[in-house]
């Protein structure tokens, strides 16, 4: 009896509060745009009954998700997505992946100290981060300034508002998702294993390669769709970072809700980035999965 | 090999009058198809000090989580002093449990982890306090009652979860693989302190262990399991010298099989064909065998002779020559290979030097036996 | 693997400054006498003054921290009942589905939640404003607290209940006794973690609140958008102070815990 009142109260809360809006989406999704309050027909009327059922569920159709097929602004804001989401998540890897190795050789005692360095940026604000970089990417900003000072550039770079901002912004911002994972994983590896390695003649860059990176794959997987993941999904970086010609789907979908008011619209464009986010969290989940297993 | 309480007879299941304090009915538990348990009978009276004992996954843990509460048997009942406990949850049962792990709280210290059950009770201050001091005291443990449970030796972790168990003076207390985790010296200090406790606080104990030694040092009755199924509920001298099956004589210390067939000679005595070229072996039994029937005559080592020359008189004897020779100090056993391959081992007391020792690899020996000696069992 | 070379210098010295340089100059700025964010015109603090008078930040500040502990209480009592019936409930009818609904909020792009939240609000016809965003807030950060104490509990020795149940506790006294004070550490940093989840969140306020109630968030993004201003500057070193603040109290007192314990079982060697 207890037990069931456990079990019930957190799943009520999360069927009405995560499932219930989720199908509401998808209806949504499925009906026309209308000058009205709420601005989509049908609406479902109940107190017509079994046939008002029948009607609403007739005026349901996909044409929202044909329309996103027609116009090129749609799918090429997902695609945009993908590529953006993929780039930065190698970018974050090639930053991160040292640093987290550096922090997996150093002196026990400063590792503590090193891993609250990462961990730090990731209860400070994201926002403040994203705005951080604002100031020092514009026209003004401080790189421009440090370069020009340093003769690298004779004129000041078009940075902020162009997709190489959103880059910086991604890769500094997820940073610290992709050092933890890898961090756990190198930090696991036994240090007699490189030795081992260089013992059986290998040189330090390939014991590195042979064993420390394979060992370490668990953690650079995880750390990547973690990173990968919530970007195709960002709304953030690209509308203060990017420019008109940065394309996100997540941005799309704010427009189109907040500034057209299509809610039908809206809610189809995320039906469909849901349905390309279910393959990379599948493959997380099997993932971290296989890692659990590994690990009894 | 002795009962401890073997100054006052104490046989309450020899008593058809006597009330067991814990009844299983035909208990059956099943996991899932699995069959953890099957359709076990079996009655334990109080004050007795019940040894399970039994292979790895034969069952032994499911039992004690029956009685403690908590799993239910799939089928049968189980009665506490007479009451059917099926729906009486852990917490309000009479019954103590020390966990194979100790399960101590590691956020109270030792004196907390005590007074734990006996605040559930809400038992007075004083009570409390003399009573938790009661079993610091019998346990031995008053100078480390401040301490945490990681801030002891495993030793005194063992008596602190024996402590905490004690503490609520409950009619059965559930022991676990309590001695699991210690060395043998510690081990068999406990054992005696365990017996100690057991006598002065009266209580029923059932032990669960790996150790057929310590059952046998510890109980007042042993029940050998496999497989969910009791093989034999006895004394422990029952056990050793009364198996009632070869997988008992077998699993408890060692011992020496011959099959054969049995063929009866006259009142109790039978004669054992058992191989060829070999002559009849002769050997008691009050179990009836028909002429022809297989058996297994079942002989400690220690009741085996062992001889240089053949003995004059002996209801059985066999030639052989001296395989191999294990010495464990205060004893040999010698394996002796008969003509036919069959290998017997016989013991004998070390009252010599070693150097002395009458015979070695390859000696030809003579082995001879009592007929009352062995066990003839069916299967 | 305790050998440093050149290479793991370099790279952490170089990736830290990454991660620091910039909120050093956002810090920086914040003292800067000129509006120009980009040009240094002399010490003051002049728009810490400015951000203290203004009406509207403070008025978002303050239903932005009751919206973070309301909801992060919240999420904190859903998220570890949620985690409790994962490792010990056993099976139950739509255990696959249930544990799909703590998982699928970690990963559902924020625009979504939003969306479909703000959807659910409209359809029920509640009124959006600091109930909503707690509603919405609870609702995700509660599988992120359930994560975080389902990880300690997996971990958490079965028999230590089943002691507490022997001798004499029900199940709910087994869990305020033995259970909860053993992972209170992991309930304390998932309650920590909602909390500073709620305090960040702009996509999700966004969608969910009504022109009643502004957080925070929302009243940076908005100003942000216009561009660069010193008064954000401010805004934002008064937040980065207080986090670093938090995290570097908890670590140090994480710290001392564990050397006080470490002591105390020196001192407990000596005197056996
Ligand atoms: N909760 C359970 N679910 C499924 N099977 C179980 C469960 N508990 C026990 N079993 C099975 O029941 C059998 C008996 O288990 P039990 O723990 O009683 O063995 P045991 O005699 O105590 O063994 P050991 O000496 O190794 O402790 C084992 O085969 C075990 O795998
Ligand atoms: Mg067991």
């Amino acid at each position: 009896m207890r037990r069931a009142v456990l079990i019930a109260i957190p799943y009520a809360w999360l069927l009405a509060l995560f499932l219930v809006p989720f199908g509401i989406v998808l209806k949504i999704s499925l009906s026309d745009t209308a000058i009205a309050i709420p601005p989509y027909v049908p609406t479902l009327d109940l107190a017509e009954g079994w046939a008002g059922f029948r009607a609403f569920l007739s005026e349901l159709d996909f044409e929202n998700f044909v329309w996103l097929t027609e116009d090129d602004l749609y799918w090429k804001a997902y695609l945009s997505s993908l590529k953006i989401a993929l780039i930065s998540t190698i970018f974050t890897l090639l930053v991160g992946y040292p640093m987290a190795y550096g922090m997996a050789r150093a002196p026990e005692e400063w590792r503590p100290t090193l891993m609250m360095l990462v961990i730090l940026p990731f209860w400070t604000s994201f926002l403040i981060r994203v705005y951080a970089w604002m100031g020092i990417l514009s026209n003004e900003g401080f790189l421009n300034q440090a370069l020009l000072w340093l003769g690298v550039i004779g004129e000041p770079l078009a940075l902020l508002n162009t997709n190489t901002a959103v880059y910086i912004g991604i890769v500094y911002t997820y940073l610290p998702f992709m050092i933890l994972p890898i961090y756990a994983a190198l930090d696991r590896l036994d240090g007699s294993l490189i030795e081992a390695a260089e013992d059986l003649g290998c040189s330090r860059l390939q014991a590195f390669w042979l064993v420390t990176i394979p060992l370490s794959r668990p953690g650079i997987i995880a750390g990547s769709f973690l990173v990968f993941i919530p970007v195709l999904g960002e709304f953030v970086i690209p509308s203060l970072l990017g420019g008109s010609g940065t394309l996100m789907i997540g941005k799309v979908l704010w427009e189109e809700f907040f500034s057209n008011r299509d809610w039908p619209v809206a809610s189809a464009v995320a039906v469909v980035l849901l349905l390309i986010l279910v393959i990379p969290i599948v493959l997380f989940q099997r993932n971290q999965q296989k890692q659990a297993e590994a690990e009894q | 090999m002795g009962d401890i309480v073997s100054s006052t007879v104490f046989e309450p299941w020899t008593d058809p009058q006597a009330e067991p304090l814990i009844r299983f009915r035909n208990v059956t538990k099943r996991f899932g198809s699995f069959t953890a348990i099957d359709d076990l009978t079996l009655d334990i009276y109080e004050k007795e000090f019940f040894a399970l004992l039994g292979p790895s996954g034969c069952g032994k843990t499911t039992m004690m989580r029956m009685l403690a509460g908590f799993e239910n048997p799939t089928e049968g009942s189980i009665e506490l002093a007479g009451r059917d406990i099926a729906n009486v949850p852990p917490n309000k049962r009479a019954v103590n449990m020390m966990f194979q792990s100790y399960a101590l709280f590691p956020h109270l210290n030792i004196w907390d982890n005590i007074a734990f059950g006996l605040r559930r009770d809400k038992m007075p201050k004083v009570d409390l306090e003399a009573r938790v001091e009661e079993m610091l005291k019998l346990t031995r443990l008053e100078k480390f009652a401040k301490r945490k449970p990681h801030q002891i030796s495993g030793g005194q972790r063992q008596r602190v979860a024996l402590a905490r168990s004690l503490a609520k003076a409950p009619k059965l207390l559930l022991l676990d693989e309590p001695l699991g985790a210690l060395d043998k010296k510690l081990r068999q200090d406990t054992q005696f302190e365990l017996m100690d406790i057991q006598e002065k606080t009266g209580t029923t104990f059932v032990i669960v262990t790996h150790d057929q030694e310590e059952a046998m040092t510890v109980a007042s009755r042993v029940a050998v399991m496999d497989e969910g199924h009791l093989m034999q509920v006895a004394t422990p001298d029952r056990i050793y010298e009364n198996p009632e099956s070869v997988y008992v004589a077998d699993f408890i210390g060692d011992v020496n099989i011959i099959q054969g067939r049995a063929s009866a000679v006259g009142g109790e005595t039978y004669s054992i064909d058992w191989a060829e070229g070999q002559g009849q072996l002769t050997a008691t039994s009050a179990t009836s065998f028909d002429n022809g029937q297989t058996c297994h005559l079942a002989i400690r080592p220690e009741k085996v002779t062992i001889t240089a020359d053949r003995p004059e008189v002996a209801d059985n004897v066999v030639q052989g020559r001296v395989h191999d020779i294990a010495y464990l100090g205060n004893l040999s056993t010698y394996h002796v290979e008969l003509p036919n391959g069959t290998i017997i081992k016989a013991q004998t007391a070390n009252t010599r030097r070693i150097s002395r020792r009458s015979f070695t690899w390859e000696d030809p020996v003579w082995l001879s036996w009592t007929a009352t000696a062995g066990v003839l069992l069916a299967n | 693997m305790t050998r440093l070379s050149w290479f793991n210098v370099v790279s952490l010295t170089l990736g830290f400054a990454f991660l620091y340089i910039p909120m050093l100059i956002l810090i920086i700025f914040s003292f800067n006498e000129s509006k120009l964010v980009t040009v240094w015109a002399g010490f003051s603090t002049k728009w810490y003054g400015e951000l203290m008078q203004n009406e509207a930040f403070l008025n978002a500040a303050w239903v932005t921290v009751k919206v973070a502990v309301m909801s992060s209480t919240l999420a904190t009592v859903l998220g570890t009942m949620a985690a409790y019936v994962m490792v010990r409930g056993g099976r139950f009818m739509g255990r696959t589905l249930f544990s799909g609904m703590i998982y699928a909020p970690l990963v559902m792009p924020e625009v979504i939640t939003g969306l479909s939240l703000l959807l659910l609000f409209i359809g029920i016809g509640l009124d959006r404003g600091v109930l909503t965003i707690v509603l919405a807030h609870t609702t995700f950060s509660m599988c992120y607290v359930s994560v975080v104490v389902s990880s300690r509990l997996v971990t958490f020795d079965r028999s230590l209940e089943e002691a507490a149940l022997d001798l004499g506790c029900s199940p709910a006294e087994a869990f305020r006794l033995v259970t909860l004070p053993i992972i209170a550490p992991a309930v304390i940093s998932g309650w920590l973690l909602a909390f500073t989840l709620s305090l960040d969140d702009l996509v999700i306020a966004s969608f969910t609140s009504g022109p009643s109630a502004t957080t925070l968030p929302i009243k940076i993004f908005s100003a942000v958008r216009l561009g660069v201003s010193p008064e954000i500057n401010a805004l934002s070193t008064i937040m980065i102070a207080i986090v670093t603040v938090g995290v570097i109290t908890a670590s140090l007192v994480s710290k001392r815990a564990m050397v006080r314990q470490k002591q105390e079982e020196q001192a407990a060697a000596r005197t056996t």
